[in-house]
């Protein structure tokens, strides 16, 4: 199909992409907060080694 | 000193809850009004009339009967462990299993036998026939019984916590729902005119499950909560 | 096996461990959902009842899978935390917790998306979504036990209980829900299941439940990491190796 077809996902395209688009948000959120929990505890722990 | 047999030690502690509890009557009683007054509020917010009402009656008893027990499984724990108690009988010796169940009973005959009894009272006032008195009340004898000892798990879990009701109340509410379920479904049927043996057989079974893996949750629970 | 479970609750070599594992699962969940993605939504034919809008599928399905398989990961972790008393177990099974509720928020919103086109309601109470959203219920109960001790140990122990509790109710919930449906549904409502196709259609669908299991080893591997980090603060390897 063609890119304008495509986009229309045969007239579904507002629920179609809402629910991929909100996939991917989730996704992305949880990525961050997974890598911020990993790199904030790293954080802390270089500067208590710091402190000492 | 001769250590008692665990049914003494048992018959104790359910002897020992009922006598506290005579002596505080107002804290028994409270449970019961909610009970009724959480039912008015259904015919207020939608209409008067019977016929309508009839059909969500099995519902509604059932939902408030679940609240109200909910209200009163807060404090099940609570004095013995502010007090000491509760440490004293996690030292005794005695299978813990049965000491929380034997207080269990006892707060079940106190809360959840009273809201049983009312019932077919409030029931009826919801529209609800003659015919399913049998059955409501089968259904909320074994479903309160069940609803005790999953909230004593929650109670023994929830020791000590700030607003540990609301907290109680969240962890419990969607472990009763396949009680509620079968309940109100049961009083459904038996409304109907079918048999409702099918959901009042699936009560009996998860109030069993309950009674043989509950206390077990329970004791572990109530250690985690009083040696931290 | 039991040296091997042994050596891996050891923190110092899980975190170095999980530190190794993680790239390559996230790396390799990229490119699975990217594929899945892109097949669900390009290569995969239309289907001939409900059109584009099955698509929806491709994410509905295994965010569904994915909330149901995480629940049981962290009632296994936290009862081998509470039954050997490994610490690690009980991070693992914390760490679970947002992720798998993060799934079962999505299952439920891209179920009633999926919803609206082909029932006309943006809710109903079929089994599976009323199942997912009672599944919601007892992660969020997991998590609002966890958060309201501050002795991280009782927190620790208490939440491993509710999970082990949890988990035994999910078949029972489950059943009753499936019961309680069946008695209501009128027989022209569809199910919000995978409709009935060729084998082609559901290879998509595979591709992306592999991919997240794998983003779940990712993020898990991370979240570990750091919640090593955390509660292992004042042990000695750490503060040698920092």
């Amino acid at each position: 199909m063609d890119l304008q077809e495509f986009f229309r996902m045969g007239g579904y395209a507002g629920y179609v992409w809402t629910a991929y688009g909100l996939t991917a948000f989730v996704l992305l959120l949880n990525w961050l907060a997974a890598r911020r929990c990993e790199s904030q505890e790293q954080e802390n722990a270089r500067r208590r080694s710091r402190a000492e | 000193m001769q250590r008692a047999s665990t049914m003494t030690a048992a018959g104790l502690v359910f002897r020992r809850d009922l006598t506290l509890a005579w002596r505080r009557w107002d804290e028994v009683a409270q449970p019961l009004i909610f009970y009724v007054v959480v039912t008015t509020l259904f015919p207020l917010a939608t209409t008067p009339d019977l016929s309508q009402l009839r059909v969500i009656s099995g519902g509604v008893v059932w939902v408030a009967a679940l609240l109200a027990s909910l209200l009163a499984l807060e404090s099940l724990f609570r004095s013995d462990v502010e007090d000491g108690t509760m440490e004293q009988w996690v030292l005794s010796g005695q299978p813990l299993g049965w000491l929380l169940l034997a207080k269990v009973a006892s707060h079940w005959v106190l809360t959840g036998l009273p809201l049983v009894v009312m019932a077919p009272v409030v029931g009826t006032a919801l529209g609800l026939p003659f015919d399913a008195w049998g059955t409501l009340v089968a259904s909320l004898l074994l479903g309160t019984a069940t609803l005790s000892v999953l909230g004593g798990i929650g109670a023994a879990l929830t020791v000590g916590v700030r607003r540990g009701s609301v907290l109680l109340s969240l962890l419990v509410l969607p472990l009763a729902m396949p009680l509620l379920i079968f309940g109100s479904r049961a009083v459904g049927m038996a409304m109907d005119g079918d048999s409702p043996a099918g959901p009042l057989q699936l009560l009996a079974a998860i109030f069993f499950l309950t009674l043989s893996l509950g206390p077990l949750a329970m004791s572990a629970a109530i250690r985690i909560s009083v040696e931290s | 096996m039991w040296l091997w479970i042994h050596k891996f609750g050891s923190p110092p070599h899980a975190y170095r461990l999980l530190g190794k594992l993680a790239p390559w699962f996230g790396w390799s969940a990229l490119a699975l959902i990217l594929l899945a993605t892109w097949w669900g939504l390009v290569e995969a034919p239309r289907d001939y009842q409900q059109g584009d809008a099955f698509r929806i599928l491709y994410v509905h399905a295994p965010s569904a899978w994915m909330s149901m398989f995480i629940y049981v990961v962290m009632a296994v972790a936290a009862g081998i935390g509470l039954i050997w008393r490994i610490k690690l177990a009980h991070a693992a099974a914390a760490a679970c917790a947002p992720i798998g509720a993060s799934f079962t928020f999505l299952a439920l919103a891209t179920g009633s998306i999926w919803g609206k086109p082909m029932w006309g309601t943006w809710w109903v109470w079929d089994a599976r979504l009323t199942s997912e959203l009672i599944l919601l219920f007892l992660y969020l109960g997991y998590m609002a036990l966890r958060s309201s001790f501050d002795d991280p140990q009782r927190a620790d122990r208490a939440s491993a209980v509710l999970a082990i509790v949890g988990v035994i109710n999910v078949p029972i919930i489950h059943y009753s829900v499936e019961w309680w449906t069946t008695l209501h549904q009128p027989a022209s409502v569809t199910k919000l299941d995978k409709p009935s196709i060729a084998i082609e259609m559901l290879y998509p669908l595979f591709i992306m439940i592999i991919g997240f299991q794998l983003y779940f080893g990712w993020a898990i591997s991370r979240r570990l990491r750091g919640e090593i980090l955390r509660r292992e603060r004042n042990a000695k390897w750490l503060q040698e190796a920092a």
